[in-house]
């Protein structure tokens, strides 16, 4: 029995470098095709559901066609057409207003939230619930919302009513206040995402800085302007480009609670893109004005790159 | 002094990041609440939170009104099959773009990458009109095989993972002689089983709150999901907030308690996106 052990492992190194290079061998070549087998059905979906219709995009984007009848190429009319459209233009204006009205406040409170929870007990529980409404139906939330907006019979009226005297606005039906409204209730949904991502970046940061600070006699504001604020900037930079993508593409909480109104204030560029396609049937000016969706997320997304060697400080 | 300094600032602190839960939560609160009301109790001044009685009706009605268990058998089995799929062929591939050798791999995998920049709405006409052309319009196959078939922000998350992996727990197995099939089935997916829940709850939700693509690609009532339904649902009843209310706690509740559930896997799973993104 024994012998027979030691026979084997006697032979092993014998063995081994042979069957190394013939494994490292037969894997490199096959590796090649196995790496295929496993992207395969993930390609095959790349290829139909991404990449196949952007490039229509952009075919169609120069096309003339009412979903019917003949395409007939009409080089970059609805480019033009669509930069002429009125409703176009609103659109456009209301997306950066909603953009204005939601990313820096949005962006903001989360900071200082997760900041805020960072140093309190409970933390579990605060995040459990701040975090809620990122995860929910934003048809629902905005269903429950219109209720909470209603002029006559809202909480938020009711409460300002009983608590402060004021008359409330008609947020929703008021030509002011609407947008105002579904970025309030935007930043409501957004917050806790972003929040946790700050969270996160802020276990990333050293306790010792805060320690040093401490010696040196820095109050707890300059410990957050000069420490937590540039040391979470690779953060911010995130968040930000997140949020403004995002908020760029905001659709489903105007359709749901204000058809886009009233008097179009809260209509929004996708908006606009639902209504050129499957309202008016102009399917190459509706994917026109998609494709200057695109390019408006993607140059705002580059500038931000660009900008935020300034202020994104990474720590090596 | 400075002790009671501190405990003064972190009872303040406490004061509004209670007020800010409150904030977060009431909505909640007030829509499963109001859905136990009946109409009247709703124009009281000032607002009554506590149902008196309580109303189990509003349910009744609105489960009767339209066919919200339906949607809810529509939403469910299309998530399922969407879930299970892109688990499956996302992490296949993300195992190969982490661990093999293969032609044209790098490419390849800015290619997936670049696409996560593209919005929804540049491909949605060309794959309606795709949809239209192979007759899948108003057929869950439209909302099902492009989700079930390709998610490259999947795809990116479980990289990250199989990446962390140190190279001697497959190079064992290789020597061994295992092929790359049972290396990635037996020995590497195991490994990235925290990765695959917190993408498996990421694709659930974001299957089930979904409006755009459904919005598009369906239009009979029976084929609906719940986002759809309850749409449809507002139409109706736009003023018997009561009712509203019912319909809301319908199509929410099992996400809440999803996420109760599966916090933790949720929570973790965006702060790696984010932290490795």
């Amino acid at each position: 029995m024994q012998n027979q052990t030691a026979d084997r492992t006697a032979s092993a190194p014998a063995l081994q470098p042979d069957n190394k290079r013939k494994t490292a061998m037969t894997s490199k070549t096959s590796d090649g095709i196995w790496g295929y087998v496993f992207i395969f059905p993930q390609l095959v979906g790349l290829l139909l559901f991404s990449l196949i219709p952007l490039i229509s995009a952009f075919v169609l984007s120069m096309m003339k066609w009412d979903g019917m009848g003949e395409k007939q190429f009409v080089g970059l009319d609805n480019f033009i057409n669509t930069f002429k459209d009125e409703d176009f233009r609103i659109s456009v204006v209301n997306t950066l207003y909603y953009t204005v009205l939601t990313v820096p406040t949005g962006i903001i409170l989360a900071m200082l939230i997760a900041v805020g929870l960072n140093r309190v007990k409970g933390k579990l529980i605060y995040r459990l619930i701040y975090f809620m409404p990122n995860i929910t139906m934003s048809v629902a939330v905005a269903v429950v919302f219109m209720w909470l907006f209603n002029a006559d019979f809202g909480l938020i009226n009711l409460y300002l009513k009983e608590w402060f005297g004021i008359d409330g606005p008609r947020w929703l039906t008021d030509t002011r206040f609407v947008m105002p409204s579904i970025a309030m209730l935007s930043v409501w949904m957004g917050l806790g995402g972003n929040m946790v991502l700050f969270l996160a970046g802020l276990q990333g940061i050293s306790a010792s800085y805060y320690e040093a600070a401490q010696i040196d006699g820095a109050s707890k504001w300059q410990q957050f302007v000069n420490i937590t604020v540039p040391l979470l900037s690779p953060t911010t930079f995130f968040v930000t480009i997140m949020t403004i993508i995002g908020s760029f593409q905001v659709f489903d909480q105007s359709f749901v609670m204000t058809s886009g109104g009233p008097a179009k204030a809260s209509y929004t560029i996708v908006f606009h893109i639902y209504d050129s396609a499957f309202v008016d049937f102009t399917f190459g000016k509706s994917t026109a004005t998609a494709v200057i969706l695109f390019i408006m997320i993607l140059a705002l997304t580059l500038f931000q790159m660009k900008m935020s060697k300034r202020w994104v400080h990474y720590e090596d | 002094m400075q002790t009671r300094g501190l405990r003064l600032s972190t009872v303040l602190l406490h004061i509004i990041l209670l007020i800010g839960a409150c904030i977060m939560a009431l909505p909640f609160v007030w829509m499963l609440l109001s859905s136990l009301k009946d109409l009247s109790q709703v124009f009281i001044v000032p607002p009554k939170w506590i149902p008196d009685p309580f109303v189990w009706s509003n349910f009744k009605t609105s489960l009767t009104a339209l066919p919200f268990g339906r949607a809810y058998f529509n939403s469910f089995y299309i998530n399922v099959i969407v879930v299970a799929s892109q688990l499956f062929t996302c992490s296949m591939a993300a195992y190969a773009f982490a661990k093999i050798r293969f032609p044209f791999r790098e490419p390849l995998f800015v290619l997936f990458l670049a696409t996560m920049m593209v919005p929804g709405q540049v491909t949605i006409i060309p794959l309606y009109l795709m949809m239209k052309s192979i007759g899948w319009l108003d057929s869950h196959l439209s909302i099902i095989v492009p989700a079930a078939l390709f998610n490259a922000f999947g795809v990116f998350l479980l990289r990250q993972f199989f990446r962390g992996i140190p190279k001697e727990m497959e190079e064992a197995a290789i020597v061994d002689g295992a092929n790359r099939w049972t290396i990635y089935a037996r020995i590497m997916l195991p490994l990235v089983k925290p990765a695959l829940s917190a993408l498996g709850i990421f694709t659930f939700l974001g299957m089930w709150n979904s409006f755009f693509y459904p919005l598009i690609f369906l239009n009979t009532p029976e084929k609906f999901t719940v986002p759809m339904m309850l749409n449809l649902y507002r139409g109706m009843y736009s003023t018997d907030w009561t009712l509203m209310m019912a319909g809301a706690s319908i199509a929410l509740i099992p996400v809440l308690i999803v996420y109760i559930i599966g916090q933790r896997y949720i929570i973790e799973g965006v702060t790696l996106s984010g932290i490795k993104g």
